[in-house]
């Protein structure tokens, strides 16, 4: 019964968070809508297209009347671009889009102190904020008269400073006295005034807390700017990182997924065409094709590595598992898939049994096996990035894993954003392969 | 003996239940070389399975089958055969699917390829012999399926509703080249549909099966398909007697299917 608390618990944290996540989900959707109106409203200004399709009247509910809005991508793309952009200040766009940015320049404010006598004074403090990463001094203020005595401080952007404004006064905590107010209006501990640069919030103890503004933009460190990124891809394509250049990590990447694809196919394809042809292996091999299939590969990580450590081998065993089964699958049903009727005519135009098996089998399976390579490659890529994850010497997912316990997270996005356009192009290679060497794919 | 003799051919399925099914039963065809036999019935009545047993794809559980003096026992060249549909092997093209049966028997390029050109003119193909066969009509591959057959020169051509297929028109033409081919090239024929019509064009014998057992119920000697290598195929059609012999057959399939309906219908 307390795991069903626990489970209920843990729902009611994801729907709280998903909920405050709504309106920038409802923000995001009004934009899309906004951006169809705007592109119908331009759309009317070009020349009309008058195809089959423009005079169709039945448009909703026609599958084929729904194609994909080119202009749509480009428009979705390049927003995701400009909203990355407007969200971490990128100098790329104009200072307009962008989201307000954290406070940074000078600012002041005064606080006002009560001794047990029931005097009181104020002084006041000038503070400097600094965007990140750069030096700045603290300015140097008189102190000026009275028991409370003027101090200053500098903050970087993102950054808050507690302060003991009452150090430097005549009387302070020591004596029973403490800061009643800031700009005038009362404060107790726990409670805070908002000032022009931000908030100063006090702590139980009395202590302010100097809170300037951080406005919406993200902090580099949870998500760095585009161009921020393009620059250390720059960086790491010429000198590398951790020993190796970005061309090196995703070399090792990409042969792993290649040697391993490739035994797995080599072994895969001829163990599912005797599955395929003969009663006693199909027998024999089902029970464990069936159970092997839907093991996800990366389960089998703690035991590779056990086994045959973190090492190359390792890894290449654990893709060759993850291709062999989606390939030995694929080339079964590819010749279980062979029409009766093919069969009966290549013999009765006098083929021997090795004549059908290389002329009407092999060729019929072909377009099965091409579906199951594309799956394969990309279970094999996504496998590899995750194997790197856990241990490795070098790869794109080794990259991202180090440079994330660093906090470096520009590396970390240009490592996800690489993965994913080489993910991309191996699907779109697999495809065009398709198209050029099965082109009776469907045909049948 | 020249021919093809079919004794006595019974098959006996056995279904999981226990029970079985006799799908044929007695059948016996004298074929003589050169003929032209359609075979027609309701569905169930064994016709399918009767092709299967003559083309070796099934083996009778009773009966011999005798080509040219001997028993046939599984499939071989000698007895092609044209599948009603997506029997052609998609991979390759026009000109290589009807030189398949040549080139397993690995005859010279030379020789092979005069072959291939010279049916694909009979059928009238040579100008898409470089196609891919999906690129095809319906009609144009029953074209296709007709030449690769016949490049393999079969004592005996099995048609399995080769036309069923297609559409009303191109049927028709199809109807006129299968006359043609069977006259030019002399080949002994088995034809099974499920038109009427069809097998009365197409048979210079005509065997009528029933269902359960499927056995022959009727056998008709009929002038049609001589008529029809000489003159348009619709003027066969109005002559008096096919008009006749349709009713009858049709009368005939009409009984057998009440009584297969009333059958059920009891049970």
């Amino acid at each position: 019964m307390s795991l069903f608390r626990e489970l209920w618990a843990e729902l009611l944290a994801v729907l709280s968070t998903l909920l405050s996540a709504a309106p920038y989900i409802v923000g995001y959707v009004l934009l899309i809508l906004l951006m169809m109106v705007i592109w119908g409203g331009i759309k009317k200004f070009l020349t009309p297209k008058k195809d089959y399709g423009s005079l169709k009247t039945v448009t909703f509910g026609d599958e084929s009347a729904v194609t994909s809005n080119t202009a749509a991508s480009v428009i979705s793309i390049v927003l995701i671009f400009v909203l990355w952009g407007a969200f971490t200040g990128s100098k790329l766009l104009p200072g307009f889009i962008h989201a307000p940015g954290p406070f940074v320049g000078e600012g002041e404010f005064n606080y006002t102190i009560t001794t047990p006598a029931g005097e009181s004074d104020d002084a006041t403090v000038s503070v400097v904020v600094a965007p990140l990463g750069e030096d700045v001094t603290v300015p140097a203020v008189e102190p000026g008269d009275g028991i409370a005595k003027n101090d200053a401080v500098a903050i970087a952007s993102y950054r808050n400073e507690l302060l003991r404004v009452d150090s430097n006064d005549e009387m302070g905590r020591g004596e029973d006295t403490f800061v009643t107010a800031v700009n005038g209006q009362a404060i107790v501990p726990g409670g805070s005034v908002d000032v022009a640069f931000g908030r100063v919030a006090m702590s139980d103890k009395g202590t302010l807390n100097i809170i300037p503004d951080t406005g919406m933009q993200m902090e580099p460190i949870w998500l760095p700017s585009p161009e921020a990124v393009w620059s250390r891809l720059g960086e790491i394509a010429t000198v590398g990182y951790r020993n190796s250049t970005l061309a090196e990590h995703l070399g090792f990447s990409l042969f792993r997924v290649i040697v391993g694809f490739v035994l797995g196919a080599l072994v895969g394809i001829p163990l599912g065409y005797a599955m395929g042809l003969s009663n006693w292996f199909r027998g024999w091999f089902d029970p464990i094709v069936e159970f092997m299939r839907p093991v996800p590969p990366l389960a089998l990580i703690p035991l590779v590595i056990i086994w045959a450590g973190i090492g190359e081998v390792g890894k290449i065993i654990l893709l060759f598992l993850a291709a062999l089964w989606i390939m030995a699958i694929a080339a079964r049903s590819g010749v279980s898939g062979v029409r009766i009727s093919k069969v009966h005519a290549a013999y009765s135009l006098g083929a021997s049994k090795w004549q059908i098996m290389r002329y009407v089998i092999i060729p019929n399976s072909l377009p099965e096996i091409f579906t199951g390579a594309r799956v394969a490659m990309g279970v094999c890529w996504g496998t590899v990035v995750a194997a790197e994850l856990v241990a490795a010497e070098k790869g794109a997912g080794m990259m991202i894993m180090v440079a994330s316990k660093f906090q470096s997270t520009d590396i970390v996005l240009m490592g996800i954003i690489l993965i994913g356009i080489i993910g991309f192009s191996i699907d779109m290679l697999m495809r065009q392969a398709e198209k050029w060497l099965v082109p009776w794919k469907g045909k049948g | 003996m020249s021919g093809l003799q079919i004794d006595k051919l019974s098959m006996r399925f056995d279904l999981p239940n226990g029970s079985s099914v006799q799908a044929l039963k007695d059948v016996t065809i004298d074929l003589k070389a050169g003929e032209l036999l359609s075979v027609l019935g309701p569905s169930g009545c064994g016709k399918t399975t009767l092709l299967n047993i003559v083309a070796g794809f099934l083996a009778p559980t009773e009966g011999v089958i005798t080509l040219n003096g001997h028993t046939v026992h599984g499939p071989a060249a000698e007895r092609g055969m044209v599948f009603q549909q997506g029997a052609l092997f998609e991979w390759m093209s026009v000109r290589e699917n009807v030189g398949f049966g040549p080139s397993m028997k690995g005859m010279p390029k030379a020789e092979k390829s005069k072959i291939v050109d010279h049916l694909l003119d009979v059928v009238g193909l040579q100008d898409f012999k470089d196609k891919a066969v999906y690129e095809l009509s319906g009609g144009m591959q029953q074209r296709v399926a007709l030449a690769r057959c016949l490049a393999n020169e079969p004592d005996v051509i099995l048609m399995d509703e080769p036309l069923g297929a297609l559409d009303a028109l191109t049927r028709e033409k199809m109807q006129g080249l299968v006359l043609k081919l069977w006259k030019e090239t002399g080949k002994t024929i088995i034809l099974i549909t499920h038109s009427v019509e069809e097998a009365l064009l197409l048979g210079e014998r005509l065997i009528v099966m029933a269902p359960r057992p499927g056995r022959i119920h009727t056998e008709y000697r009929l002038p049609f398909a001589e008529m029809g290598v000489g003159q348009d195929l619709r003027e066969v059609k109005k002559h008096p007697k096919f008009a006749e012999t349709r009713e009858e057959i049709l009368g005939m399939i009409w009984d057998m299917e009440e009584e297969i309906m009333g059958r059920t219908e009891e049970a």
